[in-house]
């Protein structure tokens, strides 16, 4: 497919000058109207990244409305200890699928599925992805997992139900009987598939189809992160998938690999699951780094503070990421302790950097609290409390306290809410306005902020308490004499409150796809490649493109005065801006 | 601070240290605080009602004041750069993207702090992992070792002695003992821990002793421990382990050697001893490996009701 796409033409105009183009309005986008199918056809078939993008983010938002929607349940089934409101199956189904849905069926495809789908190759300045067809036939797996998996609570037996990491041998065909299981094995092979084709098309796409002038060191860092999630999803998924595997033949084809009974290892399996899952950890956590460090800048008025230091942050994560599995592991009993504590806490030190860098960015200047600004800055408290908390985990010792005690599920939840939910919401608020050509509105979005914000902490910081107090996690009730129910209570008031302010965000795509408000091309000043197209783009993304000599193409466009030109190598002497460029000229 | 006492929670005679040194606390250099000050803040947790306990505590402690202080600073920088860098006007912020002095100096710092961290981390999990050989009746010292073989299944607790020819079980979900199974053992002696599993993975846990291993199939973890008060603690599983994870409830009752010794007698003669067998004897046999039908259960309120 590669091979048909055109060069985008390239233009030369007098920057930012009074007389140049004005990007959206130009007349040539009118061939747009006659590509392909419309209606439901369009949605059926297209391979266009853009629509594939969309398909994506809506399942994945349907998905974290319904496992939102476990997780109420869950609360109010704990915020009286003595509570019968679901059975003990039940509410084992439901923290089950609660995780699963989260973290395989949301936090990902939501991101590379859906906003990097559709912003990387804008980014990149690329027609659309390296492999359309296998981009389409990634979504669609996706689609099919997620139905699989969903209808374990259809079947008899009802969903898996041993919690979303299906420790063996509980996971095991004596121990979890039924179709649930099975359906949940299917739909991780399923999604695991889909989520290395993504992977596969993200790395070709930032490798191989970047614009000329646009050079590894001025990708903007979102697409950097996607790149680098990509790899890591190539070097995790796989494992992931064998691991699958291996499960399914123990409960159907009579192998023992994880059976003590017939010489299998039990804690085989853990090394394979999270030797999956921890790099999935960082799958889940590098695209919404991404999307907030393109947030920073804008809403500053500055460029990234350290771009190459973020680039070697994201490397180090990425790296070590692959080598702290058994800290999940610390009280098993069987793995050496020190080197997967050493590792585990050596990550702080590249998150760390991000974190200075975040901050960098917006010191010395003009920041302004749009509902992406409002909520980038949510992601740093709640990624910080999420973060400080982690450093304590990477201690074995702290770890035996602590391990499974809802100090760890408060942890998790303050760090993948922190990335997958406020970074996640930032980047969908940003895009929004690029995606479907309408502004969303600002008094809803920040009143879901707020909410979502106050909820947070109410819901979460009980968590850590309740947790030191002896409060394991995965239990449906507890004794009225464990002290656990008051912090339960304000848990759970804090988690309707997140539940509540996405009835705003509901209200919020009602009033803008009712009411639309034309957004134009760069309603946020924006200074990555993706802005300098029309909202939404045509077809193949650009019709032309604007000289790119740095991470900011688009703001060296509009602000000529304050481009800045990075130092060029010694040998050789900076490229004018701006004058006869050729393809190629400037890789 | 420490309002778990309900838990069973009480640690022995400790006192709560005053707000003042509390906040005092905060200031000093987390290193400082990590080695030789005799305070710690509990943040909520256990002091510890073991030897190995309180060590995992200080840890505990001087890390939580290590990230309030840090991440309390970060916290700060990231408000006030907030604050002080609101838009004022439309003028133009000076475009600059780099510092490499600066980005090197918070490269290097959060290095260090972890190194510090990682040094106390190592020498804390050696004394909280050290144990006397497997299966030893006596320590290097001469001291005594009481061993306890600890196994756990679908859904309760089996407690051997083998030195004492005692064994006690109890599952935690059919019966109206509600709290599970007691271990006891003396206070001030070394009890060696032998844990396995006859099912599937579940997690021992005390929550006074700030302690928890998994009971894992096929592996025989070691642990040791020495309980420095009496008292009633109480334990539970936390690894998921099926229906009645949430049910799979245990206390330890430490009691001077002289009780402990009496106790094992009266076990004993109760007729609670050790059976033989292997490791899945037990006085109630383990489950059916299949689920409870849930009518033949207590539903998870009238459970509840009669503890």
């Amino acid at each position: 497919m590669t091979t048909t796409i055109e060069p985008p033409e390239l233009v030369s105009p007098e920057p930012g000058g009074p007389d140049g183009p004005t990007p959206g309005a130009r007349p040539d986008h009118a061939h747009d109207h006659h590509e392909g199918p419309t209606g439901l056809l369009k949605w059926l078939t297209s391979t266009d990244h853009k629509v594939i993008g969309k398909s994506y983010m809506i399942t994945s938002l349907v998905l974290f409305f319904i496992a939102g929607i476990m997780a109420l349940v869950i609360r109010t089934q704990l915020a009286d200890p003595t509570s019968s409101l679901v059975s003990f199956q039940t509410y084992n189904e439901l923290f089950t699928m609660h995780g699963s849905l989260m973290l395989y069926l949301f936090a990902g495809p939501f991101a590379f599925g859906g906003l990097a789908n559709y912003i990387v190759p804008l980014q990149v300045g690329a027609p659309d992805m390296a492999f359309p067809r296998l981009n389409a036939l990634s979504y669609w797996l996706y689609l099919g997992g997620s139905v699989v998996m969903m209808s374990g609570f259809l079947v008899a037996g009802g969903a898996a139900s041993y919690g979303w990491v299906a420790y063996a041998p509980l996971s095991n065909a004596i121990n979890s009987p039924g179709a649930g299981a099975d359906l949940w094995l299917m739909a991780l092979a399923l999604t695991g598939f889909s989520a290395i084709f993504t992977g596969v098309n993200l790395a070709a796409t930032v490798f191989y189809l970047r614009a000329p002038g646009m050079t590894m060191f001025r990708v903007p860092i979102f697409s950097w992160n996607m790149l680098v999630t990509g790899i890591l999803i190539l070097i995790a998924f796989p494992v992931l998938f064998g691991a699958v595997v291996m499960l399914f033949c123990d409960r159907h084809f009579g192998t023992h690999i994880f059976t003590v009974d017939g010489g299998g290892v039990p804690v085989l399996w853990q090394h394979l699951f999270w030797f999956f899952g921890h790099p999935e950890v960082y799958i889940l956590a590098l695209p919404y780094f991404g999307m907030v460090t393109d947030i920073f800048p804008v809403f500053s008025r500055k460029p990234l503070f350290g771009y190459k230091g973020m680039v070697f942050a994201t490397m180090s994560i990425a790296a070590l990421s692959t080598g702290v599995w058994a800290h999940h592991m610390f009280t098993t009993g069987v793995v050496l302790l020190p080197f997967f504590s050493l590792l585990s806490y050596l990550i702080a030190v590249p998150t760390g950097i991000k974190f200075f860098n975040w901050i960098g960015t917006m010191w010395g200047g003009q920041l302004s609290f749009q509902t992406p600004m409002l909520f980038s800055i949510g992601f740093l408290f709640a990624f910080l409390m999420g973060g400080v908390t982690g450093v304590l985990l990477a201690s074995p010792p702290v770890d035996f306290m602590t391990h499974d005690t809802y100090f760890v599920v408060a942890h998790f939840h303050q760090v993948l809410i922190g990335t997958t939910v406020f970074a996640g919401f930032a980047g969908f608020y940003f895009w929004y306005p690029k995606m479907f050509g309408r502004m969303l509105d600002e008094r809803l979005g920040k009143l879901h902020f707020w909410l979502l914000f106050v909820g947070f902490w109410v819901a979460f910081m009980p968590q850590y308490l309740v947790g030191l107090y002896g409060m394991p996690r995965r239990v449906a009730d507890y004794l009225p004499t464990n002290g656990w129910t008051t912090l339960n209570v304000i848990s759970t008031v804090g988690a309707f409150v997140i539940g509540a302010s996405f009835l705003f965000f509901l209200a919020n795509l009602w009033t803008s796809w009712r009411h639309p408000v034309p957004a134009g091309d760069n309603p946020w000043d924006g200074g990555a490649l993706e802005w300098f197209t029309s909202s939404p783009p045509p077809h193949h993304n650009y019709t032309h493109l604007p000289p790119i000599r740095s991470e900011r193409p688009t703001w060296d466009y509009n602000h000529p005065e304050h481009r800045v030109i990075h130092k060029p190598p010694k040998d050789r002497p900076p490229a004018p801006v701006g004058e006869g460029e050729t393809v190629g000229a400037s890789s | 601070m420490s309002g778990a006492g309900a838990d069973g929670g009480q640690v022995g005679p400790t006192p709560r240290r005053r707000r003042g040194r509390w906040a005092a606390g905060l200031a000093v250099a987390a290193p400082l605080v990590l080695g030789g000050c005799s305070f710690y803040p509990t943040y909520g947790a256990s002091r510890g009602a073991t030897k190995q306990g309180q060590d995992t505590f200080k840890l505990y402690s001087g890390m939580m004041t290590t990230g309030i202080i840090v991440g309390g600073a970060v916290f700060l920088l990231i408000l006030w750069t907030v604050l002080r860098y609101r838009r004022r006007s439309d003028e133009m912020p000076k475009q600059f993207h780099e510092n490499v002095p600066i980005e090197v100096i918070y490269t290097v710092v959060p290095i260090v702090i972890v190194a510090v961290l990682f040094l106390f981390t190592v020498l804390t999990e050696n004394n909280v992992d050290a144990t006397v050989s497997p299966g030893a009746r006596f320590t290097t010292t001469g001291a005594p070792v009481v061993q306890v073989r600890v196994t756990a299944f679908q859904w309760g607790w089996r407690f051997d002695y083998p030195g004492l020819n005692v064994g006690v079980a109890g599952e935690t979900t059919n019966g109206p003992n509600n709290h599970g199974p007691q271990m006891v053992v003396p206070v001030g002696q070394t009890v060696q821990i032998t844990l396995v599993s006859d099912d599937v993975i579940h997690g021992f846990y005390l929550r006074d002793f700030n302690f928890s291993r998994y009971a894992l199939p096929g592996v025989t973890n070691f642990f040791d421990f020495n309980v420095l008060h009496a008292g009633t603690y109480n334990g539970q599983c936390t690894q998921i382990c099926g229906l009645y994870h949430s049910e799979m409830l245990f206390s330890v009752r430490a009691v001077s050697p002289v009780a402990f010794h009496l106790w094992a007698g009266a076990e004993v003669r109760a007729g609670h001893t050790l059976q033989r067998g292997g490791s899945s004897a037990s006085n109630n046999p383990p489950p059916d490996t299949t689920l409870y039908p849930s009518d033949a259960l207590p539903s998870p309120s009238s459970a509840k009701g009669s503890a």
